[in-house]
């Protein structure tokens, strides 16, 4: 018998049989743990070290982080509801879970935008002292991660009006859900440190 | 001008037309083969290694005498900081990772790398990240602080000029390069393995590679992080490194160290998978002890970073964590003991072939010991109080850097030279060059030693005369010559075998890994049928098919899922098409730095949207490509 055979081409075997681009977000997100975890520890470690104010004391807003860190939590939940969705080949209900994903995570993103100018107003800058230069830099490079997720998703979004998109498209979306997950858990981490500590 | 020849298949409708030269320097810039970038990785690397070499050979010329002032203090400062920049970063490193391009997919038997376009992106931004750090000699100076460039000596009072600006931005732009080619190749390992090959039959260098790749995702964080904070430092005024706001300056050695320690077996693991490529293929037997080699491997990598305060013990850390750090330090001098037993018991009782690969493996090994035993005295903190900063410690890394990796690499380049170009390189001229640079390596860092135990400083321009430095130095940049002659020699012969070399054929080296079953240089989708792994040594194995009995236990297992295709007549091979969204996102990059590096708002938002345009087109256009029908009975074997 002789026919022709597309072997192994590509796309065809894989060794672990995880999609390439599933096994480089794990990866990218492995490597991403150590981007914060140098930011968080060099936050920790000028920590009780700034030499003038205003103190995280004298400007953190638990309540207010707070309600933002909700809004953050809960846009995951809407994640895995437009996962589902898309895996159900329900393209309404995933793009409007994607577009709730977008919207819970701008408001974050405009939280952390009123907070930035409120605590501008009260005299903490970047280079005002230790606590403001670590503060800004370290949720700044978050609130960036979060903005690029936020992207991603429209992206995804705006594509699904463009090409057919179906329950095989799938894997994009969980991609793009693995980083989301992923900043949000760093967010946890964030606010322990930055704010919970703080009043303990 | 013709830029080159097109294939048949029209490119995909896009943004712009998808390119399909298969010949040409547009072919060049638009390539996502891995062997072509492998190609490119491993030119740029030896043009980099001649302009760290130039700086070493000027920094010679100036310690060759006693009180000479060739060249000033300010150039001086400049040479040994684009030196130690240019061999860590520009020229070794990548070697590693050129060879790795090369010849990961075709050792594991894929037809290339998980994200080909990826891979070309990581090249292009290690390439002009490399232009972009030469550019600071035309444009106010190079960095003039050390490769590790302490803080506060970076902050902007201290060092107000540009060249502290171009070390951390084009550290930075390399890094991003290394990190998604060792993600990328993280991947392509994982999961691009052919049928059979488990991970207990990965060659020694793909296993060594794997675990590097790990140590660049896991490591240049840190380094990344620290250039960040001081980048922010000098533009925006934050205050990570100003001792006068409380801040603590030894937390830049903290996260340089925690990178620049696992950096070193970043550089000498795949120098070690070369070593274990090369030795039992001229010892005529399988390598010796191959799980303990790869355990120990691994074990490096996990304690690589443990040991990073050892760089810091004259820091005043206390003794509790010297202690610690010295007792990690002696720790990892332990698998690398075990991998130079076993590379010696591989040898031991083979049919010991001393070609020119295996006379530099033969080197690498008396050379990479004597390097570790300087490392474990180096390791006890008291000793490491007296000769911290002197040329002693200089003398120990060129060791492990120079004796270890570059000889490692030497090796590989002979090893793997006709199968890349399908030629021989000439053995005499070969033998010539290894009798001038391993000689000429001892001549110039030797005395080193010497002159670092009487007391002789790191980074001095120039020494005071009969103080007992004199002999050492002359005799260090005498070697220069010698050494430099032989690479010289290595360069040229390289060219001319290019040229005139006899044809090498598939397999000269009688190989025991899958590269050596394809042809020489290996068709562009490497091989026509991916072959079934039974063995460690898959190639040997089909050779010599009586060894059947002394295959190891493993052998008999194969990957139950897969059923091989029975009567193959033709193959349809997916070739992922060209793009030049690689090379325009890392030019966006390139033009991105200059832009944040004289603090253009406009330059900066306009390099902005060209890598935010071409990361949307890059994405859009997919990973396209055609299928190409070759007739196994014709293209390269397996």
């Amino acid at each position: 018998m002789s026919h022709t055979v597309v072997a192994h081409t590509h796309e065809e075997h894989r060794s672990t049989k995880l999609p390439d681009i599933k096994l480089m977000m794990w990866i990218f997100l492995a490597s991403d743990c150590m981007f914060f975890g140098s930011l968080i520890g060099s936050y920790l470690v000028y920590k009780d070290k700034s030499v003038v104010g205003p103190y995280p004391t004298d400007v953190l807003d638990i309540p207010l982080t707070t309600v933002s860190t909700f809004v953050l939590l809960m846009s995951s939940f809407l994640m895995v509801l437009a996962l589902h969705s898309l895996r159900s080949n329900d393209i309404p209900k995933f793009r409007l879970w994607t577009l709730g994903v977008c919207v819970f995570g701008s408001i974050f993103l405009g939280f952390q935008v009123y907070e930035f100018s409120h605590f501008v107003d009260l005299g903490l800058t970047l280079d005002q002292n230790l606590f403001g230069t670590t503060f800004f830099v370290l949720t700044g490079t978050h609130g960036v991660h979060v903005t690029i997720g936020v992207l991603m998703l429209l992206s995804l979004l705006i594509i699904s009006y463009i090409r057919p998109t179906s329950a095989k498209d799938a894997v994009y979306l969980e991609v793009t859900g693995l980083y989301w997950h992923f900043v949000d858990i760093v967010w946890i981490v964030i606010f322990t440190v930055i704010y919970l500590v703080e009043f303990v | 001008m013709a830029i080159g020849r097109q294939t048949a298949a029209a490119g995909d409708a896009g943004v712009i037309t998808r390119p399909t030269w298969t010949t040409g320097w547009a072919s060049w810039l638009t390539t996502v083969d891995h062997k072509r970038l492998g190609l490119l990785y491993i030119v740029s690397s030896f043009i980099f290694l001649a302009f760290g070499s130039i700086e070493a050979f000027l920094i010679r010329l100036q310690l060759t005498r006693p009180e000479q002032q060739l060249i000033s203090p300010d150039v001086f400062n400049q040479l040994f900081t684009m030196h130690g920049v240019t061999m860590v970063f520009l020229a070794i490193m990548p070697l590693g990772i050129g060879f790795a391009n090369y010849f990961v997919p075709l050792m594991i038997g894929a037809r290339d790398l998980a994200f080909p376009r990826l891979n070309a992106f990581g090249y292009w931004v290690y390439a002009l990240g490399g232009v972009f750090l030469y550019t600071s000699f035309f444009l106010g100076g190079a960095p003039d602080v050390g490769w590790f460039a302490y803080a506060p000596l970076t902050s902007l009072s201290n060092n107000p000029g540009n060249g502290v600006d171009f070390y951390m931005i084009g550290l930075l732009v390399g890094g991003i390069g290394t990190l998604v080619t060792a993600m990328n190749l993280i991947v392509t390992v994982v999961n691009m393995r052919a049928p059979g090959m488990t991970f207990m039959r990965l060659p020694l260098f793909v296993w060594m590679m794997l675990i590097t790749s790990f140590l660049i995702i896991f490591a240049f964080p840190a380094l990344t992080i620290a250039l960040f904070q001081v980048i922010m430092d000098r533009t925006f005024g934050t205050l990570f490194y100003v001792p006068e706001a409380g801040a603590l300056p030894i937390l830049w050695q903290h996260l340089f160290w925690i990178f620049g320690h696992p950096e070193v077996y970043i550089i000498i693991l795949p120098a070690f998978g070369v070593i274990s490529e090369v030795i039992p293929t001229f010892s005529r037997k399988p390598l010796f002890g191959y799980p303990i080699m790869v355990l120990s491997g691994i074990f490096i990598g996990f304690m690589g970073f443990a040991v990073w305060s050892h760089h810091m013990f004259t820091t005043g850390l206390g003794p509790v964590a010297n202690t610690a750090f010295a007792l990690t330090s002696f720790v990892i001098g332990i698998p690398t003991g075990i991998k130079v037993f076993n590379w010696i018991a591989t040898m031991w009782g083979g049919h010991v072939r001393f070609a020119v690969p295996m006379l530099y493996a033969t080197a690498f090994l008396i050379t990479f010991t004597l390097g570790g035993i300087t490392g474990i005295m180096v390791a006890v903190p008291p000793f490491d109080a007296q000769v911290q900063d002197t040329y002693f410690v200089v003398a120990h890394f060129h060791f492990v850097m120079g004796g270890g990796a570059l000889l490692a690499f030497l090796a590989g380049f002979y090893y793997w030279f006709p199968k890349m170009s399908g030629r021989m390189m000439p053995e005499g001229l070969g033998k010539i060059a290894f009798w001038l640079i391993v000689p000429g390596f001892y001549l110039i860092f030797w005395p080193q030693h010497l002159a670092g135990l009487v007391g002789m400083p790191r980074r001095v321009q120039t020494y005071e005369a009969g103080i007992g430095l004199d002999a050492y130095n002359l005799m260090s940049s005498m070697g220069t010559y010698v050494m430099g002659a032989g690479m010289i020699i290595v360069i040229a012969s390289a060219f001319w075998a290019l040229r005139k070399g006899t044809i090498a054929g598939d397999d000269p080296w009688d190989g025991r890994t899958l590269e050596w079953a394809t042809t020489s240089p290996p068709p562009h989708y490497d091989f026509d049928v991916v072959p079934e792994i039974n063995d460690r040594d898959p190639v040997w194995l089909i050779k010599h098919p009586e060894l059947i009995e002394r295959r190891d236990p493993i052998s008999e297992s194969v990957d139950p899922d897969h059923t091989p295709p029975e009567h193959v007549e033709q193959i349809a091979i997916h070739i992922p098409g060209q793009s030049w969204y690689p090379l325009i996102a890392a030019l966006g990059i390139f033009f991105g730095s200059y832009a944040l590096l004289y603090q253009n708002l406009f330059l900066g938002l306009f390099t902005v949207a060209i890598i935010f345009l071409a990361c949307y087109a890059w994405a859009l256009e997919g990973v396209g490509g055609h299928h190409e029908n070759v007739d196994p009975a014709a293209g390269g074997r397996a």
